[in-house]
């Protein structure tokens, strides 16, 4: 137990006003799933600075400070402060939650789609309550994660995704959830689920954007099932404010010849944490995992990632890249796991970092855990600053020190787009990323 | 591929070559540790006060410590009140001078082991102190390393004769409160080598020290501290085998270097204890902790080893960049056949200004054996154009063992630069048929192959290492190639 009582408080009285709100029609197991959920949270803590998993992030700032829960009063938020982060490249589907609450006015989303249906977690409860009881599980590796204890015994919404064999999704979906300037912090946890069954395809937009003076905390529980053959093309976008805290899981298992592409973007918040697992479970199940982190000033971002790579002929590709200027520090943390019989895997994982300040920080730690011979792994890291002779040669034509900088930041970041099939889905992203990165005049403030 | 699975069966049984007992008397004291124990070997050694201070100061602290369990290792728990915490050869009560006075027995030993000091000692050109369990008895060439000022003695004897030396240096690398196991060592040492090279000399020799483990029950705690004044130079090179043993022995060794400005030492060891059979019962544990300080401008330290010995090894040889210019180095090929379990690998700390460090670390998988490499380069705010590069790369040779990396990389200066690779890998059919087909029999062809994998840090060793090293490998991993 690492957190003090005083820390705890505000998820004592959190919950307590969850557990006397009327039920509605949410089913009675529910309850119980959240109560056990906030006694193994109350009895573990935050995890501590000894705990190997957090050695670089300390969860004191996150303990200092006191969120109290959302309520869907919560919500005034117009079409145009979301603007920013919604995709024009191409027509999506959209479904909008302002600190944690469903937007109706403000999302398109149909569940009208053939086979494949998109409910609010609510909704889908309300109807399919049954179905979905396994999957509110948690899965066993986060058994012991207080973060993904505090999301199951606050679980309120999110968004279900379910499909039957053989769908495509028409469109692109897009969940954008959206952190408020409050006059007391709020605390989300949504939980977001998706399976696409036996040759289904769907690719998926999650968008998290902080508003203006926004200090909240977000912690999202995403669980994806994909079925023999199914295909998630998955793009997250993180650009909260920098008063927010984020902490997001996302867990993938994959059945055969299913294959599974992330790009994780962390452009914004002030301290931030992904878990993206995958979990290939079946011969020839692939999974992508790229990822960008651009972080400036106070900020500070953690990545972790694991690929477990549990049958024969698995493959898995990652590529991390950061930049990190003014007081920022980041971490990434890739582990690949190799199990007895996963022979004629091949894992590939490469983490690049851009260091731009003398204040900055980076700790990387790129892992191989490896049991099986006819295996075929590689990881490699770099840390490093821009090369001097790309400055100099662009300087050299008359480009000045800044606009150079800025240029070549911009370059190392392309690496990462170039690793998303999708054109339009490419156009977004770069247009995300493109607000993240230092511009000319604001290179100083990175170094 | 062609290969008979029984043939490999029986070659994967490849026996330990150095397994044998000497049977000679040993002074030892009863298992069990406490304060009157500590009193006890700093009695029997004579120690000045000042060591004996030191040692209880390291034992009260032990006593808070717990025994750290983020290895990536598995083991029964260690009774530490069960492991006898001194033992001697009875012959010391006469110090030999020769190597006619030392008991026949004793040389006998060493004759079994390809250690005939007599004529390594012409013929090599090196002086050995050989450590037989905790006393050393036999020390060779110390008259022309005295010539040139050179200290190569036990360190109970440094503790007597350069008690001022040895109270400077000693624990001013890996002070007495490190870790779980520098601390038990420093409490309960029980003997070792000290070197000290002055200002602007060059050691004559490649020193060296063959470690021996023989007692039963004997946890050996051994001692090394090396120091190299402004502009001196030095090789040591340390060896070890070990007798045959079912119960699983104990040993927590620590290794301190310092080099001054403009200072190098290089470190060697070939590392080839018991490591338990081929059902994993017995062995050594060996849980080491190797530390160097370049503690001057321009100063080097580079350490090579190649582990194929101990049930487990937890060791991480590392070097404290703290003069500018200074340059770290670690080349390392570690083989886990069998049981065995090895984490290991170093730490680069860059605290000087253009620092550099190179790791090469290759790691040997056969049998259920697991390998771990884990490694930190620290890079700290004020280490302007600091370099690292680092490559650890691990090739499996069956497939119930494992090959695993925990590279750490934590940078703070943005001039730095930090580069790793790893890579993993299996003796591919492919090549083995090619060597196959030119009439290659399978076991040169999986020797050749692993020799190739090794040669980046082969080329590291002395001569004669290199030679043994490559013997050693290929006796180690005969038949783990199907």
């Amino acid at each position: 137990m690492n957190m003090t009582s005083a820390a705890l408080r505000p998820y004592v009285e959190g919950f307590k006003t969850l557990e006397t709100a009327p039920a509605g029609n949410a089913p009675a197991w529910l309850a119980g799933l959240r109560r056990d959920a906030f006694a193994r949270f109350a009895d573990r803590g935050f995890p501590g600075e000894r705990h190997e998993e957090w050695k670089y992030t300390s969860t004191r700032p996150l303990e200092k400070r006191a969120f109290s829960l959302a309520t869907p009063a919560h919500d005034s938020v117009s079409a145009r402060d979301i603007a920013p982060i919604l995709v024009h490249e191409m027509p999506v589907h959209t479904l909008v939650f302002v600190n944690g609450n469903p937007v109706a006015a403000l999302s398109t989303a149909s569940s009208a789609i053939r086979g494949l249906r998109i409910f609010s977690l609510n909704q889908a409860l309300e109807q399919n309550a049954v179905v979905l009881q396994p999957y509110l599980i948690p899965e066993s590796v986060w058994a012991d994660d207080a973060f993904t204890a505090l999301n199951t015994a606050f679980l309120k919404d999110g968004v279900v995704v379910d499909s039957d064999a053989k769908v495509q999704l028409d469109r692109p979906l897009q969940l954008i959830f959206v952190s408020t300037h409050q006059t007391s912090s709020l605390a989300c946890h949504p939980r977001i689920l998706v399976r696409l069954a036996n040759d289904s395809q769907a690719t998926l937009i999650e968008t998290y954007l902080g508003l203006e003076g926004a200090a909240n905390f977000t912690n999202s529980y995403t669980q994806i099932v994909l079925g023999e053959n199914a295909r998630l093309e998955h793009l997250r976008v993180q650009r909260e404010s920098l008063g927010d805290f984020h902490v997001s899981r996302v867990h993938v298992s994959q059945q055969g010849g299913s294959s599974y592409l992330s790009h994780t973007l962390n452009l914004g918040g002030l301290w931030v944490r992904t878990d993206l697992q995958a979990r290939l479970e079946a011969p020839l199940a692939e999974a992508v995992f790229n990822g960008l982190y651009a972080v400036n000033g106070r900020q500070h971002v953690d990545n972790h990632t694991r690929v477990d790579h549990l049958a024969p002929a698995t493959r898995s590709n990652e590529l991390y890249r950061g930049i990190i200027g003014g007081h920022a520090r980041a971490v990434f943390n890739g582990k690949v796991v190799v199990a007895k019989h996963a022979v004629k895997t091949d894992a590939a994982q490469t983490s690049n970092n851009l260091l731009l300040s003398r204040t900055a920080e980076i700790d990387t730690k790129p892992e191989l855990e490896i049991y099986a011979d006819d295996v075929k792994c590689s990881h490699g890291a770099t840390i490093g600053q821009l090369d001097e002779q790309a400055l100099f040669y662009l300087r050299s034509r008359g480009i000045d020190l800044q606009t150079a900088r800025a240029l070549l930041v911009e370059a190392f970041s392309l690496k990462l787009l170039e690793r998303i099939p999708a054109s339009r889905l490419r156009a977004y992203a770069a247009r995300q990323i493109k607000t993240a990165l230092p511009r000319q005049s604001a290179v100083a403030e990175w170094a | 591929m062609a290969t008979e699975p029984q043939n490999v069966e029986k070659l994967m049984r490849g026996e330990y070559r150095h397994g044998f007992i000497t049977d000679i008397e040993s002074d030892t004291v009863p298992p069990g540790l406490n304060e009157d124990v500590i009193r006890l070997i700093s009695a029997k050694k004579n120690e000045p006060a000042f060591m004996l201070e030191w040692r209880l100061k390291a034992y009260r602290h032990w006593l808070g410590m717990q025994e750290p369990l983020w290895a990536h290792v598995k083991h029964p728990p260690i009774d530490y009140q069960a492991i006898s915490y001194y033992s001697a050869p009875k012959s010391k009560r006469n110090a030999p001078k020769s190597l006619a006075e030392v008991d026949p027995k004793l040389l006998e030993t060493y004759e079994k082991l390809g250690v005939p000091l007599h004529e390594r000692a012409k013929l090599a050109g090196v002086a050995v102190d050989a450590v037989f369990d905790s006393v050393s008895v036999a020390t060779t060439f110390r008259k022309k390393l005295a010539e040139a000022g050179v200290i190569f003695c036990p360190f109970s004897e440094a503790v007597k004769e350069h008690p001022a030396l040895v109270e400077k240096y000693l624990g001013s690398v890996v002070p007495y409160s490190d870790n779980f196991f520098a601390t038990l060592n420093s409490a309960v040492f029980s003997d070792g080598s000290f070197v000290f090279v002055p200002k602007g000399v060059r050691c004559p020799m490649e020193l060296s020290t063959y470690f021996r483990i023989n007692a039963a029950n004997t946890g050996q705690f051994e001692r090394t501290l090396i120091v190299a004044e402004e502009g001196a130079y030095v090789s040591y090179l340390e060896g070890c085998t070990a007798p045959m043993r079912d119960e699983n022995q104990l040993h927590a060794a620590v290794v301190e270097l310092i080099a001054l400005e403009g200072a190098q030492i290089k470190y060697s060891t070939v590392q080839n204890w018991y490591p338990g059979d081929e059902n994993g019962v017995g062995g050594i544990y060996n849980f080491v902790t190797k530390r160097g300080d370049c503690r001057g401008a321009n100063s080097r330290i580079s350490w090579t080893q190649v582990e194929t010995g101990s049930a487990i090894t937890w060791k991480y040889p590392s070097v404290l960049l703290k003069g500018d210019n200074s340059i770290g180095e670690f080349y390392s090929v570690a083989v886990a056949n069998h049981y065995q379990q090895a984490d290991t690998g170093t730490k680069m700390i860059h605290i000087g200004k253009n620092t550099r460090s190179t790791i090469v670390s290759k790691g040997i998988s056969a049998g259920h054996g697991q390998n771990s490499y884990r490694g930190l380069v620290k890079m700290l705010a004020g280490a302007e154009h600091a370099r690292n590069y680092t490559q650890c790369d691990s090739l499996l040779m069956s497939n119930r063992c494992g090959a695993h990396t925990f590279p750490y990389m934590e940078v703070r200066n943005p001039t730095a630069k930090v580069e790793h690779e790893a890579t993993t890998s299996k003796i591919s059919d492919d090549q083995l048929f090619y060597c196959r087909s030119r009439g290659v029999s399978t076991e040169d062809a999986v020797n050749m192959i692993v020799s190739g994998f090794c040669k980046d840090v082969f080329k590291e060793l002395p001569m004669e290492f290199a030679v043994e090293a490559q013997r050693l490998l290929a006796v180690t991993l005969e038949g783990a190639v199907g």
